[in-house]
């Protein structure tokens, strides 16, 4: 808790007609000795030395900067040591001021509301320090040991990027060999500019450089059996031949790959009917050992037949399903207990288009490779769109110019036996007519189906469960949702590379595992340092428990997006700093209230709704307005409406939230008995396209906001008078009329009831 | 010895790699040649596939470097001079005058009334900006810059006796110890007035897509309505052209990786605009890789959208309506068609900004100007400097760099 802090006021940055010495003159008479330095400068940025030598001579641990939003100029006021608050006076207070009717503030003056609210931000900025403490991070003891799991392409160059940054790593392989599915191929893609020819892999090299890297162990034939723990002290049991065997590492790099979509799906396709038609991995490994005779060979990358196969009988199956009208089962009786987890298999179909990238080059590479084996060989591609991107063109471009392979675009209309050849027949093509191929070979794309659609591959030993949460929003790929940030998991400390993640080219796989390597080292600094990894980098709060109030509800450990929290066998919460993201999740669910972080805490947010003046009279002074603003989004969407001079009802007061997750029902409550008319949450969109930092946190705060309108059923007030609402951050241009519309509803519905009691 | 890094370019994935080496605990540098941080995203409207602002993701980066005493950047900053060699080299960075005074001003008012205006590079040349001017509402720095250019006499009398401008700013050098560099020049969109058959920029109410964007954007010239930008009016038929210079020996010989993705994006912005708009897109082929393919099914889903695989071949204007006319090919059903829109986007190129420019660094250029080696060196390419990428991979790219980078500095 802060004990003596120097309000400073910045003049240059706040306008309005605010008298500036007034509101400081206000600060020292309210809050005496906790404010005992209290100053108004013309130009705050000028007077850092000052504010230093305030904090020496008056022994302050904390100071209050009234003036520019806390997105500026932080650069400015940082005091080693000591807590800097940041009182937002210019955009959220004076330029989003307007009348209450609308109109602009007249010149002069600042009129009566402005300064009234300017004055409850400014005590609350005096509250919120009063109510924080400089955080003291977790550290734990980082192993520095990355646990490789899966040691394929994408695994080995994971290993040697890892090593080669003087971090240990054990890789995990699940096969008797090192290499996976490049071990199939006869030559890779170009890696390389000029990215025209095919190039050697280089696999045996690598594996040889892998086995020979003294950082780097190595254990084949072997699964995890359990990833306990946390980042910077995970325990990984490993299934091996000889038993289990346990391996302590700080984080984990996820490159377990990706098996063949089942053969079932391409049936349609002549795929397991009609000999000569085998996929691209299979004829793969055929060309490698010497096995592949055909000379005429087509490529099918049109996968039309195999889709429309699948859906039709997903439609049958739908109807049936329907006709059946199953019993209704019903609920087990008695005491719920948390059922087995059982691995929902996500491979599908659509794995198979997904996998477009990886089966036109590889179309490329193999039609080459037959072209090379056999003088006068017939290679036809036939595609719907040959998805060969970027510096890959060239690579296509080569093909094209190659004699021996045909390439048009087709609609492949059936894959038939035509005496001792197959006849693969073609429409709308780029030759003017349709016409039929006749090959000794047809081979079909492979599909890439991640290993996490069909098992939870690092078997998390958390309250939560063995898997990652997400993954059917990304059918099974342990994917980011984040455009921006393409390494975040729902599960701290584990970085997924390679075709796990997305269905890649080598070179890419290549490049992902590095970025990976990193994220992976970084996050065992982190917990070194304990200190948050994204988005909250480098936070040294943490959620703290008073366990003595606990009652073992389960909310925290169900709630967290990020499964940070287990539980022992009473359901008392254990927290797992390490693999925290500081979102606050956990004491938003809380009822007891019992977790708190240093400088963010229920009772802090909890004084600042009570410190502002909220006047009894709703007719004549207007209503009082709480908005809940996400300090990601929207909140710096509030700052932009006020920079571009749009502005909102004078009667709201914001208050940034680190997320809406961390809203706890309280805040409301003692907003309603403090007299607050309304509480507007303000937070990111969710669903499937979720833009919350925390990815869940705004989507819980709405599921909570239901059980908050039954309490205020219950009290007497009506729920409508909390309302959350989604915003991005871009729509500045908007969130003014959100805003507005919401206070015209409030002053229609009248004035809480509990106002003045 | 240095075990500081530089990053050149302060886009994406600049700023990616050196947030993530920062985070590592390594000392990072970046410079950036324009007054703001962000680079092409920050003129994107919104990201494939999920429709969601940049500036989101752009504000998280921007915290982070916020929250992180390592990261020191410069804005209008060039490297202008290198020596010493691999773990050990001096950079010579020339930074030019902002104008303004050091910490945040909020110019906002004062910029509104100065007279004089020049065309915005920004916007693409779609919209006007001030001399005294933010590119964007979430610029980083969120300090204005001056162009004394763009002063009016009038405009430089008034600015005279601001207490926080300061004409008389010199330009200064600075020199940086850094053991390692990442280069993220990024890219810039390909020059419209090569494409002599597609217009060369001369067709009225054809744009091109970096320009769509800015058309899209809230922030943008129109505020965010998709309008013809000759005559202001609503589009009712909109052409997307793929390939305007992509794939093509002539002009870029590589596929641009992007822009199918974004007219599929962008005839989204316009179906939400206009529902009843009809939109065709013509393009090679549809390349729209790995999850993305539910994206062309939910745009294929529309009955409004029309795909015709075929190269557009013409593009002219009609002066009576102000349509551009389109000439193409059908590939398909082997149809020669001529067809008028409203509203024409060029889906050009992204083409490397080493592309006819060259960096006082010991890095080679491809024949198209994407770096190719210097690794040895201690130098590392990432983004679109190195291939054409999305926003995601430009991301995993400069991720991965930053590592290379922290294992050439480490234990320095």
């Amino acid at each position: 808790m802060a004990t003596k802090i120097g309000v400073y006021f910045d003049q240059q940055n706040i306008g309005g007609g605010l008298d500036v010495q007034a509101l400081a003159d206000g600060v020292s008479k309210k809050w005496g000795d906790f404010a005992p330095v209290v100053k108004v400068y013309p130009v705050l940025a000028n007077a850092e030395a000052d504010i230093q030598a305030d904090i020496e001579a008056q022994g302050l641990d904390g100071v209050l900067v009234c003036g520019c939003s806390p997105r500026y100029d932080w650069n400015l006021y940082q005091f080693p040591g000591i807590q800097v608050e940041r009182v937002n006076l210019r955009e959220q207070c004076v330029l989003a001021y307007k009348n209450p009717d609308g109109s602009a503030a007249p010149a002069g003056a600042a009129p009566e509301l402005l300064v009234a609210m300017a004055q409850d931000y400014v005590n609350m900025g005096v509250v919120k320090l009063q109510k924080s403490t400089l955080p003291e991070g977790a550290a734990v003891e980082g192993v520095k040991r990355v646990l490789v799991l899966g040691g394929g392409w994408t695994g080995l160059h994971a290993a040697l990027e890892v090593a080669k940054t003087g971090y240990e790593v054990v890789i995990v392989e699940k096969s008797a060999t090192m290499g996976g599915h490049v071990q199939n191929i006869p030559t890779a893609t170009p890696l390389s500019a000029p990215w025209t020819e095919p190039q050697e892999s280089g696999l045996e090299a690598k594996i040889a450089q892998v086995k020979s890297n003294k950082l780097i162990t190595i254990y084949t034939s072997s699964t995890i059996a359990r990833l306990e723990g946390q980042p910077g002290e995970f325990t990984a049991t490993i299934a091996t031949a000889k038993g289990e065997e346990q391996v302590q590492v700080g984080a984990v790099v996820l490159s377990t790959g990706w098996t063949p979509l089942a053969g079932k799906y391409l049936e349609p396709m002549g795929y397991g009917k009609l000999p000569g038609v085998v996929t691209a991995g299979e004829f793969g490994k055929m060309l490698r050992e010497g096995k592949m005779d055909a000379k005429r060979v087509a490529f099918v990358l049109d996968t039309t037949l195999a889709e429309e196969a699948a859906k039709a009988q997903a439609a049958a199956a739908a109807e049936a399903a329907a006709e059946e009208k199953p019993e209704a089962a019903a609920p087990a009786e008695g005491e719920a207990e948390t059922p087995a987890f059982v691995k929902q298999d996500l491979e599908s179909i659509k794995h198979l288009g997904y996998s477009n990238s990886v089966s036109g080059v590889a179309a490329l590479r193999l039609a080459n490779a037959v072209c090379d084996k056999f003088d006068g060989a017939q290679v036809f591609i036939l595609y719907k769109d040959m998805v060969v991107q970027g510096l890959l063109e060239r690579y296509y471009k080569h093909a094209q110019n190659r004699l021996g392979i045909m390439m048009t675009k087709a609609d492949v209309t059936d894959i038939a036996r035509s005496g001792d050849a197959l006849k693969v027949s073609c429409a709308n093509t780029l030759l003017g007519m349709d016409f039929d191929v006749e090959v000794d070979m047809v081979v079909l794309p492979t599909g890439i189906v991640p290993t996490t659609a069909k098992d939870a591959v690092v078997q998390f030993a958390y309250r939560q469960g063995p898997d990652f949460p997400d993954l059917d929003l990304f059918d099974g790929f342990t994917d980011s949702n984040y455009i921006c940030f393409p390494y975040e998991t729902r599960r701290t400390g584990v970085y997924a590379a390679g075709c796990v993640r997305q269905p890649m080219t080598m070179d890419a796989c290549a490049e992902d595992a590095a970025g990976a390597a990193l994220k992976a080292i970084q996050c065992i600094e982190a917990a070194t340092r304990g200190v948050a990894v994204h988005p909250r980098s480098g936070d040294l709060s943490y959620p703290i428990f008073n366990f003595v109030r606990c009652t073992q509800c389960k909310r925290c450990t169900e709630e967290c997006p990020f499964g940070a929290l287990d539980d022992d066998e009473k359901g008392t919460p254990k927290p797992n700093p390490a693999r925290c993201r500081r979102c606050g999740t956990c004491f938003g669910a809380c009822p007891e209230r019992v977790i708190s972080f240093a400088n963010y805490n229920i009772d802090q947010i909890g004084s600042m709704i009570r410190e502002v003046v909220v006047p009894k009279d709703f007719q004549t002074e207007g209503p009082r307005i709480l908005i809940l603003a996400c300090e990601n989004d929207a909140y710096p969407a509030l700052d932009m409406a006020a920079m571009r001079r749009k502005s909102w009802s004078p009667y709201a007061r914001v208050i940034p939230v680190r997320c809406l997750g961390s809203v706890n029902a309280i805040w409301v409550s003692d907003a309603m008995s403090k007299g607050f008319d309304g509480v507007m949450l303000l937070g990111c969109k969710y669903g499937d396209d979720y833009q919350c930092h925390f990815v869940k946190g705004s989507e819980i705060c709405n599921r909570r906001k239901e059980n908050i309108a039954e309490t205020l059923n219950r009290l007497g007030v009506q729920p409508e008078r909390v309302e959350q609402l989604e915003v991005a951050i871009d729509e500045y241009d908007k969130v003014p009329d959100m805003i507005d519309g919401f206070v015209a509803r409030i002053v229609d519905m009248g004035p809480n009831p509990f106002k003045g009691m | 010895m240095s075990n500081s890094i530089l990053v050149v370019g302060g886009g994406f994935s600049g700023l990616t790699a050196a947030i993530e080496a920062a985070e590592l605990g390594y000392d990072v540098y970046i410079v950036e040649k324009t007054p703001f941080l962000g680079g092409r995203v920050a003129q994107l409207n919104k990201y494939f596939p999920k429709l969601c602002p940049p500036s989101c993701g752009l504000e998280i980066q921007f915290q982070r470097i916020r929250k992180n005493p390592r990261i020191k950047f410069f804005t209008q900053a060039e490297v202008v001079g290198l020596t010493g060699q691999k773990g050990d080299y001096t950079v010579k960075v020339r930074i030019s005058p902002r104008y303004t005074a050091p910490q945040n001003v909020d110019f906002g008012l004062l910029a509104s009334t100065l007279e004089g205006e020049v065309c915005s590079e920004f916007e693409f040349g779609l919209g006007k900006r001030k001399a005294l001017y933010r590119s964007m509402p979430f610029a980083f720095p969120g300090r204005y810059v001056l162009d004394p250019a763009a002063l009016s006499k009038t405009d430089a009398v008034r600015l005279a006796g601001n207490q926080f401008i300061n004409l008389n700013e010199q330009p200064r050098t600075i020199e940086l110890g850094v053991g390692a560099i990442v280069v993220a020049t990024g890219w810039k969109p390909y020059d419209v007035t090569n494409l002599t058959n597609l217009g060369a920029g001369s067709v009225k109410n054809c744009i091109t897509n970096m320009q769509m964007e800015r058309l899209a954007s809230p922030c943008g010239p129109t505020g965010g309505h998709i309008v013809r930008p000759a005559d202001g009016r609503a589009p009712k038929r909109v052409a997307f052209v793929q390939c305007a210079g992509s794939r093509d020996q002539n002009h870029l010989n590589f596929c641009s990786y992007i822009c199918c993705m974004a007219s599929l994006k962008q005839s989204l912005y316009v179906a939400e605009q206009y529902p009843d708009a009809e939109i065709t897109i013509f393009y090679i082929d549809l390349r729209t890789p790995g999850r993305y393919m539910n994206v062309l099914e939910k745009v294929k889903a529309s009955p409004n959208v029309r795909f015709i695989k075929g190269k557009v071949a013409d593009v002219q204007d009609d002066p009576a309506t102000g349509n551009p006319v389109l000439t193409v090919e059908d590939a398909v059903r082997g149809e020669k068609l001529t067809l008028a829109y409203d509203l024409v986007v060029l889906a050009t190129g992204m083409q490397p900004t080493l592309s006819g420019e060259t960096l006082p660094l010991p890095v080679s250029v491809d024949e198209d100007g994407f770096i190719c080696g210097g690794e040895e060196a201690g130098i590392f390419a990432a983004g679109c400097a190195r291939m054409p990428l999305d926003v995601m991979r430009s991301a995993q790219s400069g991720t991965a760099a930053a590592l290379k980078a922290v294992q050439t500095v480490k234990g320095r």
